[in-house]
C-alpha cells in the first residue's frame, strides 16, 4: 500500500500523518524532541553556571571572545534554512516531488554555510589558545555549542540521504512521513540556535 | 517469519539468530527478563559478600578496595541493569496485549533499545576482568570518581552511557505505543494502571535520561580527553555533578516505582475479585508523583550547603510527594476490603508490599525534613529506607508479577507452594536484614564502611542483618529452581489462568501468537475482558474488525550491529588517557559501524510483511486445534 | 494495519480548495519568517545600540521566547488541531519546557563558588 503511485488528485491531505505507521513516526519524532529539550537544557545550565569561569588569571572572556557579526550571518543563515524546509512540505502537500527536492536541497546548503561557519569559528577559536581543555568555560562553551553542531551534522546527513535514496522514486505514503520528520528535527535545530544566540552570544557580549 | 509459528521444530541455530533479530515484543520481554535477572543475580551475590563481610566487627573476607568495588556495582547493577530490566520486560510482555496492539510502534527500536542496554551492561561487567571495578559508589560524585585510579569509572560512564541510551530509546518506543497503537475504544481514562504508570514511566525516562547522558558525558570528557567541567583547578565544579546526577537520580526512583505500582495495581483487583477502588484517582496521583518527582532532586543534597532557603523548598516539595502515594495505599486497601479474597503467591506480595512500602516512605518523610536530614545522612538509616522502598516495592512487585504473568509469557505456571516458600524466606529475611539499619544508622553507623571495630554496640545486629540476608538469598534460590522446574512442566493451553482476570490480556489464549489479536478487539469499558465475561461471550472479546490480512515487522540484526559498533567505540575510548595509538582508530572503527548500519536502516526499506488469512487460520488451529481461539 | 489506508481521489472542487488552502497557508508561513527575522534583527539591534543591560537582558530573552513559540507553533504546525494527538504532544513539549526552566533556575541559583 505504502508503494501506491499516486497523482495530484488522489494524495491526500496529510500525507506526514495518512497511514498508521506515518503516525507512529510523527509522535515519535516530537517524543523525541522533548527528550531533546532536557538534553540541551542541562548543557546548557552547565554553561551558564561555568560561564567565564577558568585557571586562576584567565585572559578569555565572554564579552571579547565573540564577534557579532559572525553569529549573526550563522543566525540568518538557519532561519532561512527554516523557511526553506518549510517550502519543501507546502511542495509536498501538494505531491510536487521536484519542489520537496529542490527545496530540501537548498536547505541543505544553507545548513552546510551555517556549518561552515562555525567550523571557522571553532579553529579561530582554538588558533588563539582557546581550546577545549583550555577552562572550564572553554570545555562548557564548546560542548554546547558543539552538541548543537552535532545535531545539525545529523540533520544533513539525514535529509541527504533522503535526497539521494528517494531521488528516482518520487513520493509516496512511506517516504513523505521520513521528509516530514526530518523537517521537524530541522526546526527544533533552529529553536535551539535561538536561545543560543540569544543567551550565548548575545548575552555573552554584554558580559 | 511467517512460517515461524507453524515450524515450532528448529535447530539452535536458528533459535538463537531468531532471538538475535527478533522484533516482536513478546521475545523482547523474555530477553529482558532473562537478561535482569542475570544481572539480578550478580548483585546479589555482591551484596551477600558485603553482608557476610559486614557480619563480624574487623572481618577481613573481602579488602576495603574490593568491598568500595562491591558496593558500587551491588548499586549500579541493581538498579540500571537488574530492577530496570526486569521491570521493562513486563512492560514488554504485556502492555500491548493490554491496549490491544499486534506490537510496540517502534518494534525495530524495541530491539535497538534491548541491545544497547544489553552490550553496555556487559561492558560495565568486563572491569572485573580489566583492571578493577568502579569504586565511587553508585552516585559516582565526581569530587571522588574524578581521581579514582585505574579504568573503573570509565567502565561505569562509558557502559551506562550505552545502556542508558538504550533505556531512553525504549522509553520512547512505549510512550509511542501508548499513544497511538491503541485498539478502538481503548481511550485513556480506560487504559489498565500497569498500561498508565508504564506511560508515566516512559515520560520520566524520557526527561531525565537525558541529563544523565550529559552528566556522564562531561565524566567521559574530563577524565578522558582533558575536559575541565568537575577540575576547581580549571574553574569546574562538582557540584554541577551531583545536580545533573540527581535530576536524573530522583525520577529514576519514580522510574522504577511507578511499574511496581502498576503491577500491584493490576494483581490486587484479581484476587480480590473487585473492581480497582478509585481509578481516576489512582490515574492522577500516578501524573502528580510524575510531576512531583522532577521537582525534588536537591533532597539529596540537603548537605551539601545549598543555603536554607533552598533546602525549605526542597524539603516542602519532597512531603508532597507523599500525598498522591498515600492516596495509591489507600486505593490498595479500599480495593482489598470486602473483596473475596484469593491468597495466592501473587496476592501475598501484593499484601506485603503495602506495609514494607509504607514503611520505608514514612522514613523518606523522615529524610525530607532538612535538620533531621543532616543527622541522618550517610549513616545505616539512609541505607534502610531505600532498600525499604526498592526491595518493599519494587523487588516484591517484580517476583509477585512473575508468578502472576508467567503463564502468558512461557504458557506455564510456576508452582504456588514453593512460591509462599520463596516469599516467606525472602520476607521475612528482608525484614530482618533491613529493618534493623534504621538502628544501626541511629546508632551511628555510618554506610559504605568496609568493617567496624567490636563493642561499639553494633555487633549483634549486624550478624542479625546478616542472617537476614542469607535467607533472602535461600528465597531466591528456590524461586530459581522453581523456575527451573516449571520450565519442565507441561504447557498450559488456557486462557484466563487465575480465573478472575479483568484486562484485556487475559482474554487472549497461550501460547499467544506473534501476531497477538487475529483482529483487534473492540474495548467496550474499564477491564474490557472482565465485561465480555460476564456478558457471557465466549471469545473473551468483541472484534473491531473482520477477519483480515495482518502486518507484521520483518526482524532485524541491525539493532545488534549499532550496539556492537558502540561497544567497540567504547574500549577506544577507554583506553585513549593510556596514550595507546590505536585508541582513536577503535573510536572511529566503532563508531562507523554504528553510523554505516543506521544509513542502511535509512536506505533501505523496511516494508515489514502480510500474514494471510489462510496462514492466521493455519496457525490458530495449530496453537489450539481444530476451530482456533474459540 | 495497510488496509486502513485508503486511496481517494478527491473532486475538482476540494482538490482547488486545498491547493489554494495550504498557499494561503505558506503566505502565513512566510510572513511569520518576516516576523523572526525582525525579532533576531531587533535583538542584535538593541545589543549593538548598548542599551543598559537591565533592560536589554530581559528584552531579548523575551524575544528569543516569542521566536520559539512562532517556531513551534507555526513551522512545527503544533496549532494544527487535526495533527495527530497533537494534544498530548503539546502536554509533553511544555512539560519538558517547565523542567528544563527548574534546571536553569537552580544551576544559577544554588552553584556557587
Amino acid at each position: 500500500m505504502e508503494e501506491t503511485k499516486f497523482t495530484p488528485q488522489t494524495w491526500p491531505d496529510k500525507p506526514e500523518q495518512a497511514t498508521p505507521e506515518a503516525k507512529n513516526k510523527f509522535v515519535g519524532i516530537w517524543i523525541f524532541i522533548c527528550s531533546d529539550i532536557t538534553l540541551f537544557a542541562s548543557v546548557f545550565a552547565t554553561y551558564l553556571s561555568l560561564k567565564d569561569k577558568g585557571p586562576a588569571g584567565m585572559e578569555f572572556s565572554a564579552a571579547e571572545l565573540f564577534e557579532l557579526p559572525l553569529a549573526f550571518v550563522m543566525t540568518m543563515l538557519l532561519l532561512t534554512s527554516s523557511l526553506t524546509s518549510v517550502y519543501a512540505m507546502y511542495h509536498m502537500k501538494n505531491y510536487n516531488f521536484k519542489g520537496v527536492q529542490i527545496w530540501m536541497t537548498i536547505t541543505v546548503l544553507l545548513g552546510l554555510g551555517f556549518l561552515a561557519l562555525e567550523i571557522y569559528e571553532f579553529y579561530h577559536y582554538v588558533h588563539i589558545g582557546f581550546g577545549y581543555t583550555q577552562s572550564a568555560f572553554s570545555s562548557a562553551f564548546f560542548t554546547l555549542v558543539g552538541t548543537h553542531g552535532l545535531h545539525v551534522v545529523v540533520g544533513l546527513v539525514w535529509i541527504v540521504c533522503l535526497i539521494v535514496r528517494n531521488a528516482k522514486r518520487g513520493l509516496n505514503l512511506y517516504n513523505a512521513p521520513k521528509y516530514y520528520a526530518a523537517s521537524i528535527f530541522w526546526h527544533f535545530i533552529d529553536v535551539v540556535w535561538v536561545f543560543i544566540f540569544t543567551v550565548v552570544y548575545l548575552m555573552g557580549v554584554l558580559g | 517469519m511467517s512460517s515461524v509459528a507453524v515450524a515450532n521444530k528448529k535447530g539452535f541455530g536458528a533459535t538463537l539468530w531468531d532471538y538475535l533479530t527478533t522484533v516482536d515484543h513478546k521475545k523482547l520481554g523474555v530477553m529482558y527478563l532473562l537478561a535482569g535477572t542475570l544481572f539480578f543475580a550478580i548483585a546479589g551475590l555482591e551484596a551477600l559478600f558485603m553482608r557476610i563481610q559486614l557480619m563480624f566487627p574487623n572481618n577481613d573476607f573481602v579488602s576495603a578496595g574490593t568491598f568500595n568495588e562491591l558496593l558500587t556495582m551491588h548499586g549500579t547493577t541493581m538498579l540500571f541493569l537488574a530492577a530496570t530490566p526486569l521491570l521493562f520486560g513486563f512492560m514488554n510482555a504485556v502492555v500491548p496485549l493490554q491496549i490491544g496492539a499486534r506490537d510496540v510502534a517502534f518494534p525495530f527500536l524495541n530491539s535497538l533499545g534491548f541491545w544497547l542496554f544489553f552490550l553496555g551492561a556487559i561492558f560495565l561487567h568486563l572491569s572485573f576482568f580489566l583492571g578493577g571495578a568502579p569504586d565511587a559508589g553508585w552516585t559516582s560524585y565526581a569530587s571522588l570518581s574524578l581521581y579514582s585510579p585505574g579504568h573503573g569509572i570509565d567502565f561505569y560512564v562509558l557502559g551506562l552511557q550505552i545502556s542508558g541510551a538504550g533505556t531512553l530509546i525504549s522509553g520512547i518506543n512505549f510512550i509511542v505505543t501508548i499513544i497511538t497503537m491503541r485498539a478502538p475504544g481503548m481511550t485513556f481514562m480506560r487504559m489498565p494502571l500497569f498500561t498508565w504508570t508504564t506511560l508515566i514511566t516512559s515520560a520520566l525516562i524520557l526527561f531525565a535520561f537525558p541529563p544523565l547522558t550529559v552528566a556522564l558525558f562531561f565524566m567521559l570528557v574530563d577524565r578522558m580527553f582533558g575536559a575541565n567541567f568537575f577540575d576547581h583547578i580549571n574553574g569546574g565544579n562538582t557540584i554541577i555533578w551531583e545536580h545533573l546526577f540527581w535530576i536524573f537520580g530522583h525520577p529514576e526512583v519514580y522510574i522504577l516505582v511507578l511499574p511496581a505500582f502498576g503491577l500491584f495495581s493490576e494483581i490486587i483487583p484479581v484476587f480480590a475479585r473487585k473492581r480497582l477502588f478509585g481509578y481516576s484517582s489512582m490515574v492522577f496521583a500516578t501524573i502528580l508523583i510524575g510531576f512531583l518527582g522532577f521537582m525534588v532532586w536537591a533532597h539529596h543534597m540537603f548537605t551539601t550547603g545549598l543555603g536554607p532557603t533552598a533546602n525549605a523548598i526542597f524539603a516542602v516539595s519532597t512531603m508532597a510527594i507523599a500525598v498522591p502515594t498515600g492516596m495509591k495505599v489507600f486505593n490498595w486497601i479500599l480495593t482489598i476490603w470486602g473483596g473475596s479474597i484469593k491468597v495466592t503467591v501473587p496476592m501475598l506480595y501484593a499484601l506485603g508490599f503495602i506495609p514494607s512500602f509504607v514503611a520505608g516512605g514514612v522514613t523518606g518523610v523522615m529524610q525530607a525534613t532538612a535538620p533531621l536530614d543532616y543527622q541522618l545522612h550517610d549513616s545505616y538509616f539512609i541505607v534502610a529506607h531505600f532498600h525499604y522502598v526498592i526491595v518493599g516495592g519494587i523487588v516484591l512487585a517484580i517476583f509477585g508479577s512473575m508468578h502472576f504473568y508467567w503463564p502468558i509469557m512461557f504458557n506455564r505456571a510456576l508452582n504456588e507452594t514453593l512460591g509462599k516458600w520463596t516469599f516467606w524466606f525472602f520476607f521475612i529475611g528482608f525484614h530482618l536484614t533491613f529493618f534493623i539499619q534504621h538502628f544501626l544508622g541511629l546508632m551511628g553507623m555510618p554506610r559504605r564502611v568496609f568493617t567496624y571495630q567490636a563493642d561499639q554496640g553494633w555487633d549483634l545486629f549486624n550478624f542479625i542483618s546478616s542472617i537476614g540476608a542469607i535467607m533472602m538469598a535461600i528465597g531466591v534460590l528456590i524461586l530459581v529452581f522453581n523456575i527451573i522446574i516449571s520450565a519442565k512442566s507441561k504447557p498450559l493451553n488456557c486462557r484466563d489462568y487465575w480465573g478472575d482476570g479483568r484486562s484485556l490480556e487475559w482474554a487472549l489464549k497461550t501460547p499467544v501468537p506473534f501476531y497477538n489479536f487475529k483482529q483487534t478487539p473492540l474495548v467496550r469499558g474499564y477491564d474490557p475482558y472482565w465485561l465480555e465475561k460476564h456478558e457471557g461471550n465466549e471469545e473473551g472479546m468483541t472484534y473491531a474488525e473482520p477477519l483480515g490480512d495482518i502486518h507484521m515487522p520483518n526482524n532485524s540484526v541491525l539493532p545488534l550491529v549499532m550496539s556492537i559498533g558502540l561497544f567497540v567505540a567504547a574500549f577506544g575510548a577507554l583506553y585513549h588517557p593510556d596514550g595507546v595509538a590505536w585508541s582513536i582508530p577503535v573510536i572511529i572503527i566503532g563508531l562507523a559501524i554504528t553510523v554505516g548500519a543506521m544509513i542502511v536502516r535509512s536506505l533501505k526499506d523496511d516494508l515489514g510483511f502480510h500474514v494471510h488469512v489462510e496462514e492466521i487460520v493455519a496457525t490458530e488451529e495449530q496453537l489450539y486445534g481444530k476451530g482456533g481461539n474459540k | 494495519m495497510g488496509h486502513d489506508t485508503q486511496v481517494q481521489a478527491k473532486t475538482k472542487a476540494q482538490f482547488e480548495y486545498e491547493r489554494h488552502h495550504n498557499a494561503v497557508h505558506m503566505r502565513k508561513q512566510v510572513i511569520n519568517f518576516a516576523i523572526m527575522i525582525f525579532l533576531t534583527f531587533l535583538a542584535f539591534a538593541v545589543v549593538v545600540a548598548d542599551f543598559s543591560a537591565y533592560f536589554i537582558k530581559p528584552f531579548i530573552l523575551l524575544l528569543a521566547a516569542v521566536q520559539v513559540v512562532l517556531q513551534l507553533y507555526s513551522f512545527m504546525h503544533m496549532d494544527d488541531k487535526k495533527g495527530h494527538h497533537i494534544g498530548v504532544i503539546q502536554t509533553f513539549v511544555w512539560f519538558g519546557a517547565v523542567i528544563a526552566f527548574t534546571f536553569f533556575l537552580t544551576f544559577l541559583t544554588i552553584i556557587w563558588w
